[in-house]
């Protein structure tokens, strides 16, 4: 008689622990958070310290500057600390306020429909159609630039497209399904789309989330490096990642260190975010 | 003599119209001149074929839409403009099943707490009491506790269903709308839920609206029986009556294409011509294309549905009235 191997279990009980490489997306996402929160206490030298006997000094060379010195002999690793606390602050403030402003408008324009839905959907394509930098540049080249300002400016970036998920997703789900039940049931309107429809789209929002954190990071990399973000002597990655430029071929590590900040972050959040998305759907083992 | 559940007077609904870049849009006339009265405790069914304005109807009785013209009046008084306060209050007398309770039901709640939801939204008790209440309507329609705190896609299409009638009768209501709410599901199961509602009808003297077009299913839960043809009523009178003895050609072409255990095959009515086609709407009777007894006068003027002394009422130059026939 044959041995049946034995039948793999019907249905795999819910993952308790994460995958080791989202769990290093965490500890990597927790680690810049603790920094940008710390930057005042961590960093060892006060960040805008210039050393003029100590200019570009190599990394793991000078152990009162582990990761080098710039073209000032400001050290890198202080100036790195400080910039994640910037940058961080720019990408979630404006990733955030892109994310409420284009969910509330997509909900307007779905439930009201009629000539709100049409103001909505024209301004999404009027932000679609133009280039973000030009608009940026316009504004602060106009208002200036304090960093409020430059945060607000970054929460514009994207919002049409929570706009257009939002809107979309909320009329389907009003159209036939569930919303459209619990409305006749007899809820108001905020009930609907507080308790049904933004738990339901969440995950499709925060996938958008994810995808322009990276952006808004990289863009004000771009205004930085154009000399319109974040000014000197203030400092960012992107804006460290510009300066750094000059000197890539004689001190590469100026530039190095805050692009691998980038790259690492903008991964991380975005693992992060992939998991959370299945993590919050029911649907999915 | 109370005031009937729900009153439907000359109730007419269109849509579509207007102009687009393209050219006039065809206007779509689903429901057109309906007069219905449901009183209070009685089921009546609504059959007809897939776009014949069955499920228009329902919504329209519900308050869910407004009509163009007539009159809809629930419990005596006009039905309130939708999401209205008026009209939110009244969902807890009036309420809803549907054709696809997997769409109904939100999937990421699990089903008791969308059960309670209805008390919750209509502020009736405290949480924990909702949730007592949300269990008991569970174990009226044989879901148990456990089951209750399952995801609706952990759930059958026949236990989804439960769901939704639970989550329909929990705040007690007088009206009940069932649009279609057995056809998406298997046979066994949809004896199960049949019987489960005429029960629960039964148990609560609920009034009710049962939409479908499974002439069998109507025939073993309604009182009386609504035959729409494209946007009107071609025939209407008590269940029995309607289904045995059929008067409209459209009718007899139903009921002779429902399969009948036990029975010896009798003739069938083959209809021939298209489907119909809502936008475009024959003059005269709308069925005289198809209709096997058409005469000339069918093609150039409506009939109105008359009552025969019988209270059973046909929409049919072809029909005599039965003092007729016995004369």
């Amino acid at each position: 008689m044959t041995v049946l191997p034995a039948s793999r279990p019907v249905a795999a009980p819910r993952r308790a622990t994460a995958p080791w490489f989202v769990r290093l997306a965490f500890g990597w996402v927790a680690l810049v958070l603790l920094v940008a929160l710390t930057a005042d206490l961590i960093a060892p030298h006060p960040y805008t310290a210039m050393s003029l006997a100590n200019r570009l000094v190599p990394p793991f060379q000078n152990l009162a500057h582990p990761l080098g010195t710039d073209e000032l002999g400001r050290d890198v690793l202080s100036r790195l600390v400080v910039s994640v606390r910037i940058s961080l602050l720019i990408a979630f403030g404006a990733t955030v306020i892109s994310a409420v402003i284009g969910t509330v408008l997509g909900f307007l324009a779905a439930h009201f429909r009629g000539w709100v839905e049409q103001a909505v959907l024209t301004l999404a394509d009027f932000q679609a159609a133009m280039p973000f930098l030009i608009l940026a540049l316009s504004v602060l080249a106009f208002f200036g630039n304090a960093l409020w300002l430059l945060v607000g400016l970054m929460g514009l970036y994207g919002w049409e497209r929570y706009a257009r998920v939002a809107r979309g997703l909320a009329i389907s789900a009003t159209a036939q399904g569930y919303a459209a039940a619990v409305a006749q049931l007899g809820a108001t309107p905020s009930r609907v789309y507080l308790r049904h429809i933004l738990p339901n789209i969440a995950s499709t929002l925060i996938v958008s989330m994810t995808l322009v954190f990276p952006e808004v990071i990289l863009v004000e990399s771009g205004l930085s490096f154009l000399g319109l973000g974040v000014q000197p002597p203030m400092t960012s990655l992107g804006n460290m990642v510009g300066y750094g430029r000059d000197y890539i071929t004689r001190a590469p590590w100026i530039m190095l260190s805050p692009a691998l900040v980038i790259v690492f972050t903008t991964l991380a959040v975005s693992v992060v975010g992939d998991w959370l998305r299945d993590r919050l759907d029911p649907t999915l083992g | 003599m109370t005031a009937p559940a729900l009153d439907l007077r000359a109730v007419a609904r269109a849509y579509g119209g207007g102009r687009t870049l393209f050219g006039a849009r065809p206007v779509v006339r689903a429901v057109d001149g309906v007069t219905l009265a449901l009183p209070q405790g009685r089921t009546l069914g609504i059959v007809g074929e897939s776009g014949s304005g069955k499920s228009t109807l329902g919504r329209l009785a519900l308050g869910l839409e407004t009509p163009d013209a007539g009159h809809v009046t629930a419990f005596g008084a006009p039905m309130p403009a939708p999401g209205t306060p008026a009209w939110r209050a009244l969902r807890r007398r009036m309420q809803m099943v549907f054709q696809d309770p997997l769409g109904a039901l939100d999937r990421r709640i699990p089903v008791a707490d969308q059960v309670a939801e209805p008390l919750a939204i209509h502020g009736i008790g405290a949480p924990a009491e909702r949730r007592a209440r949300a269990l008991d309507a569970l174990a009226a329609v044989g879901l148990s506790a456990a089951q209750g705190g399952r995801y609706p896609h952990e759930l059958s299409g026949g236990q989804r269903q439960r769901v939704v009638i639970a989550r329909a009768l929990i705040t007690d209501p007088d009206v009940l709308v069932c649009d279609e709410p057995v056809s998406a599901l298997d046979v066994s199961i949809q004896a199960q839920v049949v019987n489960l509602l005429i029960d629960l009808k039964a148990a609560r003297g609920l009034a009710m609206v049962f939409i479908s077009h499974d002439l069998r299913v109507v025939r073993q839960i309604a009182d009386r029986v609504a035959v729409m043809y494209l946007g009107r009523i071609v025939e209407e009178g008590a269940a029995e009556a309607v289904l045995r003895d059929p008067r409209h050609p459209y009718t007899r072409a139903l009921v002779s294409a429902a399969p009948a255990p036990g029975r010896h095959r009798r003739e069938r009515v083959i209809l021939s011509g298209e489907p119909p086609n809502p936008a475009a709407r024959p003059a005269g009777c709308a069925f005289h294309p198809r209709c096997p007894v058409a005469v000339a006068r069918c093609r150039s003027e409506a009939p109105a549905l008359e009552p025969a002394p019988d209270g059973h009422a046909t929409a049919c130059h072809r029909v005599t009235p039965a003092a007729e026939r016995a004369a």
